[in-house]
C-alpha cells in the first residue's frame, strides 16, 4: 500500500484540480488566511526542530512549492520599487531619439527565459512603440529564436499592431555567431564580417535598418540580456572598453553579482539582475508583463526560504547541544 | 487534436517527470532526462552544422569565393583528429590556436576592465563621493575601498598573515565570505524564478487555473 501512495496522492490531486472552477482566485480574506496558515505551519517545524525532531527534505520542497503556488490565486497587490540601477537602464533607453539603432544581443536559452523572457519582451515593446530600430543578435544558439518569441508576443499588442512594424525596415534578427567574444571583436571593425545574412540568408546589404552600419560606432545602444558566457562581461570587456560602446543590460541573478563591479567603474549603463530586475525592468519602462505576476509568488518563496534558514541554524545548534550533553 | 495541446501536455508531462526526482529517484525521472539530454545534443549538433558549417563555411567558401575561410574548416578538421588514436596528437595545433587567440585577446581586456577600471572606480568614487554626496553614498564608497584594500591583502602570500597584517587580511575574509554569500542568494534566488517560471506553465497554459 505504501508503495502506492505516491501516486495515489497524484490521482487524488488530478481529481481535485479537475474539479476546481478555472480560473482559480481566492478572495483577500481568504489569501490572508492561507498566509497566517502557511505562516504557523512554518512556525510550527520551527518548534519542532527546537525539540530536536527534524524535518525531511521532502517538507521544505513541500514548503517551497506551497509558496510558489498558492500566491498565483490570491488577491494580493505589492508596490514595486525601481531600484537606481534599473532606473539608469530605463533612463538610458528613454534618452533615445526615435530612429536610433539599438544592437539587442540575446545571450541566453530557454532555462534562462523566466528571468530574461519578461525583460525582452518589455524592451522590444517599449523599443516599438518609441520607434527605435533594433537590430538583433545572439552569441548563443537559441538567442535569436527567443528575441523572435519576444517578437511575436508584442507585435499582439493593438498599440503596436497600429505602428505597422516591418521586418527589415524597424527590426531584423541576425541570428546566432559562433565564436564568442571574437564576434563582438569583429563585430568593431566590421558587422557585415561576422553578419554578412540575416536569420533568413538575406545579404545584409539588401536590408534597409542596416544600411549605413558599419561597426560599433554606428549604433547608439546596446542591450544585452545574457546568462553566462559569453555575455555581458565579454561585452563590457570589449565592446565597451575598446569602441566606447554604450552598454545596459539584463542579467539572470546567478550572473548578476559578477557584473555589479562594472556598474561603479560606470562600464556598464544600467542592469536589471533576476526576477527582481525585470518586474522593475517592466515598472520603469510601463510594459506590465509576466514577471509582474511573479512579485508576490517570489516574496512569498523567499520568506520561506528564509524561514528555513532560520530553522536550519536552529537545527544546528540543537545538534551542538544535544552532542555536548552526550559528551560526543 | 491541436498541436499546441500536444505539445502543452507533453511538456506537461516532462515537466512533472524532472519534478519526481524530487520524491526520489524513478524510472519516469530518468526517461525524461534522457529525453532532455538527446533533444539537447541534437540541438546543438544541428545548431552548429547549420549556422557554422553549412551558413558560414559551405555557402562562404563555395557560394561566395571567401577562401579565408579554409583556414578555420582546416582548422575543425584537425580538431577531430583527437578520434583517431595515431594522429589525435593533431588536435593540439587547432586547440593551440585558440588557446593563444584567446590568451591574446583576454590578457590585455581582464587588465584594463577588471584591474585598472576597477582600481580607478574605487579610488574616483570615493574621492567624488567626499565632494558633496549624501552619507549614504559616503559611506558606501568607504565601505567598497576597505573592501578592496582588505580583499586584496589577504590574496597577498609573500608575507605571513600575523599582527596588523593579519587583522586587515581577517577583515579581508569578512568582506569575501560576505561577497559569497551575496552570490550564494543570487543563485538561490535565480533558481527560484526557474521553478516559477515552471510552475506558472503549469498552472496558466496547462491546467488553465490562472488567468
Amino acid at each position: 500500500m505504501k508503495k502506492f501512495l505516491p501516486w495515489i496522492i497524484l490521482v487524488a490531486l488530478i481529481i481535485v484540480v479537475a474539479l476546481l472552477p478555472k480560473p482559480l482566485e481566492i478572495s483577500p480574506t481568504v489569501s490572508v488566511i492561507v498566509t497566517v496558515l502557511l505562516g504557523l505551519a512554518l512556525t510550527g517545524v520551527l518548534v519542532m526542530t527546537m525539540r530536536g525532531h527534524l524535518i525531511g527534505r521532502r517538507t521544505v520542497f513541500l514548503f517551497i512549492g506551497a509558496s510558489l503556488t498558492l500566491p498565483f490565486f490570491m488577491n494580493f497587490q505589492m508596490p514595486i520599487k525601481v531600484a537606481p540601477e534599473v532606473q539608469e537602464l530605463y533612463d538610458a533607453i528613454a534618452k533615445l531619439p526615435p530612429g536610433s539603432k539599438v544592437l539587442a544581443a540575446f545571450d541566453y536559452d530557454p532555462p534562462s527565459a523566466p528571468e530574461l523572457q519578461p525583460q525582452a519582451e518589455a524592451f522590444m515593446a517599449y523599443a516599438f512603440k518609441h520607434d527605435l530600430k533594433v537590430i538583433i543578435m545572439g552569441l548563443w544558439p537559441q538567442g535569436p529564436q527567443q528575441a523572435d518569441m519576444a517578437i511575436q508576443k508584442v507585435l499582439q499588442q493593438p498599440a503596436i499592431r497600429a505602428k505597422n512594424i516591418k521586418y527589415g525596415v524597424d527590426y531584423v534578427n541576425l541570428g546566432f555567431q559562433s565564436g564568442n567574444e571574437f564576434v563582438i571583436q569583429r563585430m568593431g571593425s566590421s558587422f557585415r564580417g561576422m553578419f554578412p545574412r540575416d536569420i533568413y540568408n538575406t545579404d545584409c546589404d539588401k536590408i534597409p535598418i542596416l544600411n549605413g552600419v558599419d561597426n560599433f560606432s554606428n549604433i547608439d545602444f546596446v542591450f544585452n540580456l545574457s546568462s553566462g558566457y559569453p555575455g555581458t562581461v565579454e561585452w563590457v570587456q570589449i565592446a565597451v572598453d575598446r569602441y566606447g560602446v554604450k552598454l545596459g543590460a539584463g542579467n539572470t541573478a546567478v550572473q548578476a553579482p559578477s557584473v555589479y563591479p562594472y556598474l561603479s567603474s560606470h562600464k556598464l549603463t544600467g542592469l536589471a539582475g533576476g526576477m527582481s530586475g525585470a518586474w522593475q525592468f517592466e515598472q520603469a519602462t510601463g510594459e506590465p508583463g509576466v514577471a509582474s505576476t511573479y512579485v508576490l509568488p517570489q516574496t512569498f518563496s523567499h520568506m520561506v526560504v528564509i524561514g528555513f534558514i532560520i530553522i536550519g541554524n536552529v537545527a544546528l545548534f540543537v545538534g551542538y547541544r544535544k552532542s555536548r550533553q552526550e559528551g560526543v | 487534436m491541436d498541436s499546441a495541446i500536444i505539445g502543452t501536455w507533453l511538456a506537461a508531462l516532462l515537466t512533472l517527470g524532472i519534478m519526481s526526482f524530487l520524491y526520489k529517484d524513478n524510472l519516469y525521472y530518468k526517461i525524461c532526462e534522457a529525453i532532455f539530454i538527446g533533444i539537447s545534443a541534437g540541438l546543438w549538433f544541428i545548431t552548429y552544422f547549420w549556422d557554422s558549417l553549412y551558413r558560414i563555411a559551405w555557402i562562404g567558401v563555395v557560394h561566395e569565393g571567401r577562401y579565408v575561410l579554409l583556414g578555420g574548416v582546416v582548422l575543425g578538421v584537425m580538431m577531430l583528429m583527437r578520434l583517431f588514436g595515431k594522429i589525435g596528437w593533431i588536435a593540439r595545433w587547432p586547440l593551440a590556436f585558440i588557446v593563444g587567440a584567446t590568451a591574446g585577446l583576454k590578457m590585455m581586456v581582464y587588465f584594463t576592465t577588471n584591474a585598472m577600471a576597477q582600481i580607478h572606480g574605487t579610488v574616483n568614487d570615493t574621492m567624488a563621493a567626499f565632494g558633496g554626496s549624501g552619507l549614504y553614498d559616503v559611506v558606501g564608497r568607504i565601505v567598497i575601498l576597505i573592501g578592496t584594500v582588505t580583499g586584496l591583502v589577504y590574496f597577498y602570500f609573500s608575507k605571513e598573515h600575523k599582527g596588523l597584517f593579519g587583522g586587515v587580511a581577517k577583515v579581508g575574509t569578512w568582506f569575501l565570505m560576505i561577497t559569497f554569500g551575496a552570490s550564494f542568494g543570487y543563485t538561490v534566488m535565480s533558481r527560484m524564478s526557474l521553478l516559477l517560471g515552471r510552475i506558472d506553465f503549469l498552472l496558466t497554459d496547462w491546467l488553465k487555473l490562472v488567468k
